[in-house]
């Protein structure tokens, strides 16, 4: 189920004009803030209507102005989590669950109910109103309420963003499960490429009212040219890999992956799970030869693919482990030291403790 | 028990409750709906509409009473269609002083309703739209029960301002014992005869109950729902 959106509107201060193309699959919307995110969704979900554009989903065309078609929110069967999970206060949980199965002719079957309130872990809450949930509860009641209105398209605007980082490590393994269980494509709008690294498919940044770059997430986070935009500090690649063995004597776990093996502080996942893991280019060391007698437990050979631009010290550089892009980040002193040249064989070294346990995430094989 | 007031007294205060029961519950409709005009509608003339639904509230009551007397008469424009058309006439019945005190309660109903939509998130009714209800079933689902606090309170506010009515009232529909005197009227008019003063007495002070007593069903229903619509 594909998604193509392209907008143009202006507003008093900027610009937007926006046209992209997602396949299904979670496809965050990246950006700074005013960067024209929250106005793709909304055109999305039409309440915000812009002067020119079509956005069509899975075939059909929600809005299309040269047509003069402009289908409205409640026809369009889009699920929308908002920042702010706007419950309704006068409906415990269940009925704001339901609320939406009240609009699509019976709605989602009970089957489904039981399936996405044990899904979300919301059971306990049922009879609860929302004035007492917690921000992560409400979160999950906001995502399972969008899930029951049974919508072909799921928006979530930053989701996360209001909650603390206890509560954003909670509701985080519940996007992932849904994105692997249920075959609806997802917008995330998020600013932070922490939840960007660890849900997303598909990456399109936003920067000003423009798309900047679009690609499979992988590409995109292994791209040395995309940081600037995404983040200076927080750049990093995701690399996909198999828990191979656990080793709880040593409180570690050994992970297999297309460029070999890779150790990390212990992952509370069975063996055979398939993960995803970010990894930050500035953890990475670069080496011509495998360094010997090293406290690093990780040092993976790899092969330079390219070479960013280089800021100010720093350059970010492409390197290819067996499969997987990666990004690491060195010197441009080291970069002429080590002569390092799209090609140029080299050994990539990680410190295990590097890899945080937000870093990973989950990431089931889709029986599709 | 009934004989701590006189008949006379019964009637006024039996009339009263009736007339400012309809007013009420006639007001409602309306008063919801221009409240939510004046509070999300954004139409040519809203601010007149707001001007001529606060004129009661500042007009000598007198005027407004002679201005329903020279629309609604029997010989008014409206009050001659009524009766032509549906048999209904307004001048010195009691119908009439429904009608003097919904206009005079009005404003201060809509102004209640208004604010508690004006309270309202609309960020709630855009949920409610992404979850595919349509504007009359987020207004019946989202936005009624979360302005209901409002609604008792304007209901109540104007229940008591009909009860108290007088001028407009008494200039519309006169002062006829058992037609149209209601306990304001019947209170000036036992005032205007030697000996009246232990009625007016008794009036005032069932006047005084009722007001309370409406004040304070108020306040447990309105604190009720407004704990309930708090998501508590």
């Amino acid at each position: 189920m594909t998604i193509e959106i392209a907008i143009r509107h202006r507003f008093a201060a900027f610009e937007v004009v926006i046209d992209f193309a997602a396949p299904g699959g979670v496809t965050a919307l990246f950006g700074r803030s005013g960067a024209g995110k929250t106005t793709v969704v909304n055109a999305v979900a039409g309440l915000f209507r812009p002067a020119h554009g079509r956005i069509v989903v899975g075939g059909e065309t929600l809005m299309d102005t040269e047509a003069r078609l402009f289908v409205p929110t409640h026809r369009r069967r889009v699920g929308y989590v908002f920042q702010d999970a706007r419950l309704f206060p006068h409906l415990t949980v269940r009925q704001n669950l339901v609320f939406g199965r009240w609009f699509r002719g019976g709605g989602a079957r009970t089957a489904d109910f039981d399936r996405i309130v044990d899904l979300l872990g919301i059971e306990m809450l049922l009879e609860r109103r929302p004035g007492t949930l917690s921000g992560g509860e409400r979160q999950r009641v906001a995502i399972g309420r969008a899930l029951l209105s049974e919508p072909r398209l799921l928006l979530m605007d930053e989701p996360l963003a209001a909650l603390d980082e206890a509560r954003k490590a909670e509701i985080l393994p519940y996007i992932e499960r849904l994105r692997d269980t249920f075959d609806m494509p997802i917008l995330y709008v998020s600013h932070a490429v922490e939840e960007v690294a660890r849900l997303a498919t598909t990456i399109v940044a936003l920067n000003d009212g423009r798309v900047a770059r679009q690609g499979s997430a992988g590409q995109v986070l292994a791209d040395p040219d995309a940081f600037p935009m995404l983040g200076r500090q927080e750049a990093g690649s995701i690399l996909t890999a198999t828990v191979a063995r656990h080793d709880t004597g040593d409180g570690l776990t050994e992970l297999a992956f297309s460029g070999g093996r890779l150790t990390t502080p212990l992952i509370d996942a069975a063996p055979g799970t398939h993960l995803r893991v970010r990894i930050r280019a500035r953890d990475i060391i670069l080496a011509l030869k495998p360094p010997e007698a090293t406290s690093a437990l990780n040092i993976l050979p790899a092969v330079v693919q390219r070479l960013g631009r280089t800021e100010g010290p720093i350059v970010d550089i492409a390197i290819r482990c067996g499969e997987e892009d990666l990004l690491a980040r060195i010197t441009r002193r080291s970069l002429e030291r080590l002569a390092l040249r799209p090609g140029t064989p080299c050994y990539a070294i990680l410190k295990s403790i590097a890899v945080a346990r937000r870093d990973v995430g989950i990431f089931e094989t889709r029986h599709d | 028990m009934t004989n701590w007031l006189s008949p006379a007294e019964w009637d006024a205060l039996s009339l009263s409750l009736t007339v400012a029961f309809w007013a009420t519950l006639l007001s409602l409709p309306p008063g919801i709906a221009v409240a939510l005009a004046l509070a999300r509608g954004r139409f040519f003339g809203r601010q007149v509409l707001n001007g001529l639904v606060h004129l009661p509230l500042i007009l000598p009551p007198v005027v407004t009473g002679y201005v329903l007397l020279i629309l609604f008469g029997r010989r008014g424009p409206v009050g001659s269609l009524l009766e032509d058309w549906f048999g209904i006439v307004l001048a010195f019945r009691w119908t009439g002083a429904v009608l003097a005190a919904a206009v005079m309660a009005f404003p201060l109903m809509v102004r209640a309703i208004r604010l508690a939509i004006e309270a309202v998130d609309p960020k709630l009714e855009q949920a409610a739209s992404t979850l595919g209800a349509n504007r009359l079933w987020t207004f019946t689902f989202v936005t009624l029960p979360l302005i209901l606090p409002g609604i008792i309170a304007g209901a109540i506010l104007a229940f008591a301002k009909a009860m108290g009515e007088f001028g407009a009232t008494i200039t519309f529909v006169s002062n006829i014992p058992g037609e149209t005197q209601t306990l304001p009227s019947a209170i000036y008019a036992f005032l205007q005869v030697p000996g009246g003063d232990a009625s007016a007495a008794r009036l005032a002070l069932v006047s005084v109950t009722v007001a309370i007593v409406a004040l304070a069903v108020s306040e447990v229903v309105a604190s009720r729902v407004a704990r309930k619509i708090a998501g508590r």
